[in-house]
């Protein structure tokens, strides 16, 4: 395989979602080929720090807001 | 010992049935999840929020309606997903085309094939790469991919939910969802190759 067969696949390379012969077929053209191991670490890297990002959660008056406009929404909706 | 807690399913039966005071409970699960989809997708808290209520109010409009065929998190967030993209479409924001983008993806490859030799920042420790500035930047190249993409980063990717999952959501075909996941991974981590080796981690 050469780079521009394996680059496709790169995302399910790091997904694990490859066969095992396709997987080592990559593995043995990374060891030769240092861009195609440099784009699979930093890709790796890359879905890793995005991963890693803190969640926000809704701050106390958006919760407030989001259920009362709701809570008319819905009085308004069944017409009761 | 009280009544065990109802499945979102039992919920929204219940509110169906006419218990709608059980609205509130069954936002309450999701509030925090639609949000952090919205803010991801949006930018900024403000265009977050009016998505977050989109949200909510396209399900009390079509709750009556939810088969139950998906499971419940999977249709909120086939809404969410779909207020969210309304609003980006209404406001035409400065994303990139789908050429420019595409450009962009492939730019590593060409790179290579060029023989320039491409920074290696991969063994910086995440503690290290991820402070305020770097997650600013993290978000503004999220916004700079066209919608499509995304959206299928953001529920792949910061939302983690499977191929399958997506595909659902998105109404694509898992092969699809890969494709665009694949790109839009390759176009971020461009960005942030670019970005890293501005600051001296490569
Ligand atoms: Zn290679």
């Amino acid at each position: 395989m050469d780079c521009n067969e394996i680059f496709e696949s790169l995302s399910e390379f790091i997904d694990e979602e490859l066969s095992k012969k396709t997987c080592r077929e990559i593995e043995s053209h990374m060891a030769d080929c240092r861009n195609c191991r440099v784009v699979v670490n930093t890709l790796r890297k890359t879905v890793t720090l995005y991963h890693s990002m803190p969640r926000e959660r809704l701050s106390g008056p958006a919760r407030l807001r989001l259920h009362k406009v709701i809570e008319i929404a819905d009085s308004g909706d069944t017409g009761e | 010992m009280g009544p065990s807690v109802p499945t979102d399913r039992e919920l929204v039966e219940r509110i169906n049935t006419g218990e709608s005071e059980l609205l509130g409970e069954l936002i309450s699960r999701y509030e925090d999840r639609v949000y952090n989809l919205a803010l991801r997708m949006m930018g900024n808290r403000e265009d977050a929020e009016d998505v977050l209520q989109d949200t909510f109010l396209n399900v009390i409009r079509s709750l009556d309606r939810f088969q139950g065929r998906s499971s419940f998190s999977t249709w909120l967030y086939r809404v969410a997903a779909n207020a969210a993209l309304t609003r980006l479409r209404k406001q035409s924001k400065q994303a990139k085309s789908e050429d420019e983008f595409l450009d962009d993806v492939y730019s590593v490859k060409r790179a290579a094939q060029a023989g320039l030799k491409l920074p290696d920042w991969s063994a910086n420790p995440v503690r290290e790469l991820l402070n305020d500035e770097a997650m600013e930047q993290m978000n503004r190249a999220i916004e700079s991919m066209p919608e499509i993409y995304r959206a299928v980063f953001v529920l792949r990717d910061v939302e983690e939910l499977p191929t399958a999952e997506v595909a659902e959501i998105m109404d694509l075909s898992e092969a699809a969802v890969k494709s665009r996941l694949h790109r839009a991974r390759l176009y971020l981590r461009n960005n942030l190759s670019d970005y890293f080796s501005e600051r001296g981690a490569a």
